[in-house]
């Protein structure tokens, strides 16, 4: 067996969340992400921990990403400098999901930018943070601040029981519509809580005070609905969830049209432009020319297809390549998103992939590969 | 029926000229919820460490090499359907192949029962 896993990790020369201890407390496999100690898994397992999200509720420690607060006057008809989203027009307290684009179009990072009544709240990559920091610092107009809160965890609680379990603690919090936003009070501590996640899932995001969030995790541990999630089954619900992983199916080699991502370009910014690239994203939305574009695979057995296996047509010819790939426990086979030519992006295109040298077959296939359980009130 | 342990996690049990062979306890353990296993075609012929089997995780590929030379004779068909057979009996019921073995004296590389846990204690 060829696998590296059986040398414990130094967690030395990592970062830390404020969740460090409680994760060697509750047993989880930590591994180095994104600069952070961070669990892959806990006891449970992936598979486990990937079903008990979809079946009840799961708890994730999102603390590495990074969180943002942008003030000024008109913060949010400034920040559609630097974004393609439609954020002006975003009523307060509520959530848009956008990416930092550069001047060729490519996709540098993307993130949610929450609107509230007197700021912005951003939420970035954490490997990205940096780099998005420093970009929005080199056009950030005078009179602006920006803050990297640093004193803050950030969680994720998702699945079908994961809003009843937070109104237990946050009343209302289950009212809150997909993608809003509020400030509440969490066994003391001010949070701000976000009806969204990456898991295709009802639940929320919460911003802890670092002092709290252990408290508060066990708190929601102690929930009988609620068990601790690691990053691989974070992996294998955005997956299911056609929901993309900055660095691998978005770089600055994709442009938001190739990413398949045009919904989060509101209509007025496609009209109107005003954001880095878009003397190379507007054509290519009008006039539907690009190199490839982000679609989901679905292998024909039940060998999974990783990141990196090249998709060829029935000539042998290479069309594409997987950027996101695995098992889909909820699925039950294997799920891949990639990269295609566009005249193969069709729903049902008969492809190949090629694993370890044997060509299989698989087919362009419609995402979400599970529905999406978001909560929209009628 | 003597068993027998690779560093690599495989065991192999011998009867007269035949091998079975499969991962260990440690091995699955290691590798977590086992999805997928690609096993050789009967008939093929290896050379010791050879890779000739291939574990899929929900985590990822892991390659099998395998630990003696020989003739493909047999694989586990249940594997295809439920190769979370692997995670729940790996020295039994999850074995992936049996081998005729070309030279036995390859067997003397690998380790007995008591060497391989004191190995494995070792890398803990």
């Amino acid at each position: 067996m060829s696998a590296d896993t059986s040398h414990p990790l130094n967690t030395g020369d990592l970062l830390k969340t404020p969740l460090f201890a409680l994760h060697e407390k509750l047993g989880g496999k930590m591994v180095s992400f994104a600069g952070y100690a961070l669990p892959v898994q806990y006891p449970l397992g992936v598979m486990g921990e990937h079903n008990h999200t979809r079946n009840a509720a799961g708890l994730f420690d999102v603390s590495h990403m990074g969180q943002v607060i942008i003030t000024g006057p008109g913060a949010d008809i400034w920040i559609e400098s630097l974004v393609p989203g439609n954020i002006k027009d975003l009523a307060v307290n509520h959530i848009r999901y956008s990416m930092f684009t550069n001047d060729h179009g490519g996709i540098m990072d993307d993130l949610m930018i929450t609107k509230r009544k007197n700021d912005l709240f951003l939420v970035v990559n954490a490997a990205c943070k940096s780099q998005d920091i420093a970009h929005m610092k080199a056009h950030l107009p005078e009179g602006f601040t920006l803050t990297e809160i640093t004193d803050r965890a950030l969680v994720a609680l998702q699945g079908p029981k994961a809003a009843e379990v937070l109104s237990r603690f946050s009343s209302g919090a289950d009212q809150m519509n997909f993608m809003t936003y509020a400030e509440v009070t969490i066994c003391g501590a001010e949070c701000y809580i976000s009806r969204s996640g990456y898991t295709g899932e009802d639940g929320h995001e919460i911003s802890i005070p670092a002092h709290k969030a252990e408290d508060i995790c066990r708190a929601l541990l102690a929930e009988e609905e609620v068990e601790v999630i690691g990053l691989g089954a974070r992996d294998s619900l955005r997956l299911e969830a056609g929901l993309c992983l900055y660095g691998h199916d978005l770089t600055t080699d994709t442009t938001p049209v190739e990413a398949s991502l045009l919904w989060a370009i509101g209509k007025r910014r496609r009209e109107e432009g005003g954001f880095p690239g878009d003397h190379i994203i507007l054509p290519q939305i009008k006039n539907k020319n690009y190199a490839k574009k982000r679609v989901g695979i679905l292998p024909a057995g039940r060998a999974p297809a990783r990141e990196g296996t090249v998709i060829v047509d029935a000539e042998g010819h290479e069309i594409g390549t997987i950027t996101s790939g695995g098992f889909g426990p909820t699925f039950g086979g294997p799920v891949a998103m990639g990269y295609i030519k566009p005249e193969f992006a069709a729903v049902g295109t008969e492809v190949f992939l090629v694993v370890r040298g044997k060509s299989r077959a698989a087919h362009v296939a419609k995402m979400p590969f599970v529905p999406q359980r978001y909560y929209r009130k009628t | 029926m003597t068993t027998y342990y690779s560093e690599e996690h495989e065991w192999i049990s011998i009867e007269g000229e035949t091998g079975t062979i499969g991962i260990t306890e440690y091995a699955q353990n290691a590798l977590g919820d086992i999805v997928f296993i690609e096993v050789p075609e009967v008939g093929n012929n290896y050379d010791k460490g050879d890779e000739i089997a291939v574990v899929e995780s929900v985590k990822a590929a892991s390659e099998i090499y395998t630990p003696v030379g020989g003739e493909v004779i047999a694989i586990n068909e249940s594997l295809e359907s439920d190769p979370a057979l692997v995670n729940a009996h790996p020295e039994t019921d999850g074995w992936f192949y049996k081998i005729s073995i070309s030279d036995k004296d390859e067997l003397d590389e690998l380790m007995n029962a008591a060497a391989y846990k004191a190995y494995i204690d070792g890398l803990e």
